[in-house]
């Protein structure tokens, strides 16, 4: 039965739902009981965001609280994973995997392919991604694309609860290592969620919004900033397509081929910084695989290329604004208008 | 077993011979054949460190795991990981060990424990605590073995790796197979203690060294940190200090080294000739026996070659799979 709970609440939930389906699931990351040793409470903050609390009373020493060591505990997370078990490691924020990328890049992502198909690794490493926080340049970046880049990794980044809870479920079970990125602005967000179990493939998009003028896509946060441009738009008679991605690695290029193939016109909405970008790899592939389709240049829509700032003012222009993709639909339509 | 010294069988004793042999001649016959130009990409040879390996080896099984190093190939032919496949992998066959994906320094067979020869320093540090992680959950009595050079011992994972076992009590060996030379700088420039024995001890782990070149010096001091793990005692640190009698890389001048120091070890730090003059000499093992288990090694290296010259490559297609279980 569905009710609505938080994109919070829905990985917790999935994070206890698999914990209780399989004894092989451990979680393990910073603080994510909290309180381990120390005097007070135990599961003090379940997570500096709260999202495992309650989790250690259920499940006990399978939430494993480490040290600030991140080498070290997602390296033991992929370990694990090569021996058999299904690891849920919490980087707290991405913008740590810069201490322990070799583990992610050159370890997890490579032992299947360099071991020539021998080993598997189902390890999944949640993470914090995006700004809004006010969390300046170290806490608050979409570092999504540097993962795409990596073959042997998925990533995997919802934007509302349900599709929280199931990707998560299903990043659990998957047989590769999965980046999955939790957007910090979407916690609080609420959907109808079911209560039973259920896992969301990956590599398929949703199309969130229906319309035949134009395609909008993107992922996280900016799908919400993209149906906001899109109820604008129809105000003005643009009827735009939204479409949320869901996971970028595998991406659903189908469902974007053939999105634009209908409407003939492509904005891409993306939080990262703009070079070799989900938003610039999006535009390059439409390009490549449907510009007989195309009525005008595709158009990219994404933070500037610059760290993310911390002072409100600064920060609010650096995430893609509602406003900032109305205008890019706008260029794109903006030629057949005239003629 | 009344002229049998030593605190193994005569069996075992050709055993731990037949490892340590295996190896020398896999490494001996790769430098011969790379300086031919018929092994692609670069070999590090393990060649000098043999005692090691086998001395620590023997007290594992399929069970336990262990996270090798750029220098691999000692540790896989210890750890059982087929000869033929290995040398067919060196080659970049398609009946590689890793089906020619990986070489020589990703070679890797889990069905035997052993998780992977590693091409980057000291990332065997965190994996193996992972492996002792899931031998603790699944209560298997597994123990996880991680080697690296004194050159890796300064990676921050090794050290991360030290401090995160012993916190969680792992069932996991740190082994530095000290050899002296970071590719070329040497342990006591890049290394600020004396004894990594001190350096353990910062981290809360027992710490003991071993003349890496005495077989049955690193049988009897891997023998007791790996009990003590398996029975719960957690993780320990060994030092084995030993000899690189090749280069960092086949074609390495070795430049650095001393003048006739590959000499002066291969003369008097042989750990094999070593090892083998004290079980003769104690009358436990007989040199008719010792010279039948280095023929028959060398036949084995020899058809190694041969077949992983005589494989088929890899098809074009390997290109593209095993990146993902699904994508």
């Amino acid at each position: 039965m569905a009710r609505k709970i938080s994109y919070k609440q829905a990985i917790n939930e999935a994070l206890d739902l698999e914990m209780r389906r399989d004894p092989t699931v451990i979680v393990l990351g910073e603080d994510i009981v909290g309180g381990a040793g120390a005097p007070g409470e135990l599961d003090a903050w379940g997570g500096v965001l709260g999202v495992t609390k309650g989790l250690h009373a259920k499940h006990g020493n399978r939430l494993m609280d480490t040290p600030l060591s991140e080498s070290a505990y997602i390296g033991a997370a992929i370990g694990a994973a090569a021996c058999g078990m299904r690891p849920v490691a919490e980087l707290m924020f991405l913008d740590f995997m810069g201490v322990c990328f070799d583990q992610i890049l050159n370890q997890a992502a490579k032992f299947k392919y360099m071991f020539g198909g021998k080993a598997k690794t189902p390890v999944v490493i949640r993470a914090m991604v995006g700004a809004g926080f006010r969390a300046a340049a170290q806490h608050s970046q979409m570092l999504t694309p540097l993962f795409t880049h990596v073959p042997g990794l998925k990533v995997v980044c919802p934007s509302n609860a349900y599709d929280a809870k199931g990707l998560l479920i299903q990043s659990i079970r998957d047989d590769d290592p999965v980046i999955f990125c939790e957007h910090k602005a979407l916690y609080g967000s609420e959907a109808d969620v079911p209560e039973e179990s259920y896992a969301i493939p990956f590599g398929e998009a949703n199309i969130v919004r229906e319309g035949k003028d134009v395609t909008i896509v993107s992922y996280g946060l900016t799908v919400h900033r993209a149906l906001d441009a899109a109820e604008k738009l129809a105000k003005t008679g643009v009827q735009a397509e939204v479409i949320d991605l869901r996971t970028l690695s595998p991406i659903d290029w189908d469902t974007v081929i053939e999105s634009v193939e209908n409407t003939g016109r492509l904005v891409v909405v993306d939080e990262a910084n703009p070079r070799c970008s989900i938003a610039g790899d999006v535009a390059a592939h439409v390009a490549q695989n449907a510009f007989g389709a195309l009525k005008a240049a595709p158009q990219m829509v994404t933070a500037p290329h610059t760290p993310v700032p911390f002072s409100p003012v600064l920060e609010d222009l650096y995430i893609p604004s509602a406003d900032a993709i109305a205008a890019a639909v706008t260029k794109t339509t903006a030629r057949a208008l005239a003629a | 077993m009344t002229n049998n010294p030593f605190p193994l069988s005569k069996d075992e004793l050709l055993a731990a011979y037949r490892t340590m042999r295996t190896i020398r001649d896999f490494e001996e016959r790769l430098h011969v054949e790379f300086a031919k130009g018929d092994i692609p990409g670069f070999v590090h040879l393990y060649a000098g460190e043999e005692a090691c390996a086998a001395g620590i080896m023997m007290h594992l099984t399929d069970i336990d795991r262990i996270a090798s190093t750029h220098r691999g190939h000692g540790h896989c032919i210890a750890k059982g990981v087929d000869v033929h496949e290995m040398m067919a992998e060196i080659y970049g066959k398609s009946t590689g060990a890793c089906r020619g994906k990986g070489g020589s320094m990703h070679i890797a067979d889990l069905s035997k424990g052993m998780m992977g020869a590693n091409g980057i320093l000291g990332a065997g540090a965190p994996l193996i605590c992972g492996a002792g992680l899931a031998a603790k959950f699944r209560g298997d009595g597994g123990v996880g073995i991680t080697f690296f050079g004194d050159g890796a011992s300064n990676q921050g994972t090794v050290l991360e790796s030290m401090n995160l076992a012993a916190i969680w009590n792992l069932p996991v060996i740190f082994v530095v197979e000290n050899n002296g030379y970071a590719e070329s700088t040497s342990v006591e420039y890049a290394t600020a203690v004396d004894s990594y024995v001190d350096r353990a001890a910062g981290f809360g782990l027992p710490g003991v060294t071993v003349d890496g070149t005495d077989f049955f010096a690193v049988h009897e001091a891997a023998g007791e940190v790996i009990r003590r793990a398996r029975e719960g005692g957690g993780p320990a640190l060994l030092e084995c200090k030993t000899i690189r009698f090749f280069g960092h890389f086949e074609g390495d001048a070795q430049t650095y080294k001393a003048k006739g120091e590959n000499d002066y070890n291969r003369e008097n730090r042989d750990c094999l000739r070593i090892f083998a003059n004290r079980v003769t000499s104690a009358g436990a093992v007989s040199e008719a026996e010792i010279s039948l288990v280095d023929r028959e090694v060398a036949a084995l290296i020899d058809a190694a070659v041969e077949s992983a010259k005589g494989a088929p490559l890899p098809s074009p297609r390997e290109l593209l799979t095993d990146v993902y279980v699904a994508y």
